[in-house]
């Protein structure tokens, strides 16, 4: 069986590739973003560096860390490894600010009111500030969401699988169908993404949706 | 018993927020932080639990330099109010009160079961446990804060402006009931207010500081009425504290039988001002004849009057006797109607006080 003239099971292995190449770096951009946000506030001096220098780790573009980090990591050229990296990067590259942006949201007496209870800075961070700063991280995490779902196909041109494998496909092949297939997918893709992280947000949220009860 | 030792506080940028301050805080007693914003009481609060390092100086608990234990265990033994309340918003209301508790590694059993004795004290008893911050009033939220500091069973507690965003009937409430709290547990507490009249309320010994961070007078409330150290601690106190001395004087005062009547009697011709009290024997309010017919109601009680305690201040009496629309004082003991008291008695009886107790209500600097 295929879905303009591509067979579903190739379609169904190149989103499952798409969903690992675009979703781990997420997870892992997180994980690495929430100590550089959490360095960059409370060192005020690593502030300006941190976040101007992340920042520009998005400019530069994907096709050309795609072609290098193999040159830097000593990987093949079609090692989705390199795609990892290099989409991570992108994740931190967003994260890192939000997640300053999202601590520094937590206001201050709350703050104080947890180092006076008797909190370690590291405890404080896990149990207070980092639970208060979600819904400004899960904005930003569905910002680098959607981007990393695009920009992940842009892997195709160097050989990687995935949904931008339909659009060189397509391309050579001189058929709509594999193209059209593909923008519907990444789309599909992006909103479930999308969706995933506002369910997980309103889960660790309950705080926000409880109403002014009578 | 807490003792700050020629502490000073100098911030990197120069300013002196505390210095040289040196005085005692009794153990199992409220001292009173008081003093015009910005002059080193939130400071010198926070310099108890190491969250503002001293410059200079030491601070001792119990003997204990602080500068010598872990900040974070140090905090732990300590409760702490912060103004507005600082509640956690992603906790529920029980969870931000077993804060402490679970901070000390007590199991969970023991620490629920303290978080829900300790939010009964504060009158927040039932749902209230289940709810988030947000789902709370503010004098509700102050009042959770004060639970949170209790929860940990700490031997000293630390409260900055506990009770500033709370209107003024609540806050009266909440202090009365504070005060009661704090003789059942006899914890050893520091607080702070700008309010002198809360200082004077609650404290058992005041700290006055002036601008600069240096302390102006450290004593008993009455002393501090009676005999303000300088010009600014006189000003700060304010201009009736002649009467607001009173608080803390007390002296026999006449007090008069009073025929009471009760809901559903009728007034004979020529009886002015009568008091209603119900079948308990508690007053109700005041009635006057000429604007009475019929068997009496509800509706014809004027309320207003202060009651007087038997016994209590010569404050509670005078203010009892002027606020009263027959010029009578209500005293009640207990619940219980008493008798009342007339305004020039008390007024004779408050000119024989200083007398009757070796006292002088009239400043230093004014001729007595
Ligand atoms: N981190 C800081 N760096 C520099 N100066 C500070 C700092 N914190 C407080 N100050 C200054 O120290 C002084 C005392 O501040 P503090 O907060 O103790 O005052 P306060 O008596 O609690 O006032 P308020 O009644 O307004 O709360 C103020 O002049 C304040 O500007
Ligand atoms: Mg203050």
């Amino acid at each position: 069986m295929s879905v303009w003239g591509v067979p579903l099971g190739e379609v169904w292995s190149l989103t499952l590739d798409h969903i690992y190449l675009a979703g781990l770096p997420l997870l892992i951009g997180l994980l690495l973003a929430i100590p550089l946000g959490w360095a960059a506030l409370t060192r005020r001096w690593l502030y300006g560096p941190l976040i101007a220098g992340t920042g520009l780790l998005y400019t530069i573009p994907s096709l050309a860390l795609f072609i290098l980090l193999p040159g830097i990591l000593g990987t093949q050229i079609l090692d989705p490894v390199n795609v990892l990296v290099a989409m991570t990067l992108y994740t931190v590259a967003l994260l890192t600010r939000t997640v300053a942006d999202g601590l520094s949201s937590v206001p201050n007496h709350v703050r104080q009111a947890a180092t006076a209870m008797g909190y370690s800075p590291l405890r404080r961070l896990v149990a207070v500030e980092l639970p208060l700063a979600v819904p400004v991280i899960s904005a930003g995490l569905r910002v680098a969401a959607v981007s990393n779902v695009s920009i992940v196909s842009v892997a195709a041109l160097v050989g990687v699988s995935q949904l931008g494998t339909l659009f060189t496909d397509g391309f050579n092949r001189n058929a709509m169908g594999p193209i059209v297939l593909g923008v519907i997918a990444s789309v599909t893709l992006a909103v479930l993404f999308d969706v995933l992280i506002l369910g997980v947000t309103k889960v660790l949220t309950p705080w926000q949706t409880a109403g002014r009860s009578a | 018993m807490i003792r700050f030792d020629g502490v000073t506080k100098r911030f990197e940028d120069g300013t002196v927020a505390v210095d040289d301050l040196s005085f005692e805080a009794p153990a199992g007693k409220i001292t009173v932080l008081v003093g015009p914003s910005g002059c080193g009481k939130t400071t010198s609060l926070r310099m108890i639990n190491r969250m503002i390092e001293p410059s200079e100086g030491s601070i001792l608990i119990d003997g204990t330099d602080t500068g010598s234990l872990a900040p974070a265990e140090l905090r732990r033994g300590i409760g702490y109010v912060i103004q507005h309340a600082g509640l956690f918003p992603h906790r529920t209301v029980l969870s931000n009160v077993m804060t402490v508790p679970s901070l000390l590694k007590w199991d969970k059993k023991r620490a629920r079961d303290r978080a829900l004795e300790v939010l009964e004290l504060v009158g927040l008893g039932g749902d209230y446990a289940k709810r988030y911050p947000g789902q709370l009033s503010g004098g509700q939220q102050q009042r959770v804060g004060v639970a949170r500091a209790l929860a940990g069973d700490p031997s000293v507690m630390l409260m900055d402006e506990p009770f500033s965003a709370i209107d003024p009937v609540v806050r009266e409430g909440l202090q009365d009931e504070f005060l009661k709290l704090q003789e059942a547990l006899g914890t050893t507490i520091v607080m702070v207010t700008h309010d002198i009249d809360e200082a004077i309320k609650l404290g058992d010994r005041i700290a006055v500081l002036r601008q600069g961070g240096r302390l102006a007078q450290f004593s008993s409330p009455d002393d501090l009425l009676a005999h303000p150290a300088d010009d600014f601690v006189a000003s700060f106190v304010g201009r009736d504290r002649g009467y607001r001395a009173l608080s803390f004087k007390t002296a026999e005062v006449p007090i008069h039988h009073e025929a009471p009547v009760r809901l559903g009697d009728r007034l004979g011709p020529g009886e002015e001002w009568r008091l209603v009290v119900d079948d308990a024997g508690a007053p109700l309010g005041w009635v006057h004849a000429d604007e009475v017919t019929g068997p009496l109601s509800a509706t014809d009680l004027q309320l207003g009057g202060t009651l007087a305690t038997l016994g209590g201040s010569l404050r509670g009496y005078l203010d009892a006797a002027l606020s009263s629309p027959s010029g009578r004082g209500v005293v009640v003991e207990g619940a219980e109607l008493a008798g009342t008291v007339r305004p020039d008695e008390v007024l004779h009886v408050i000119q024989a006080a200083p007398r009757a107790t070796g006292e002088t209500i009239l400043s230093p600097e004014e001729p007595a």
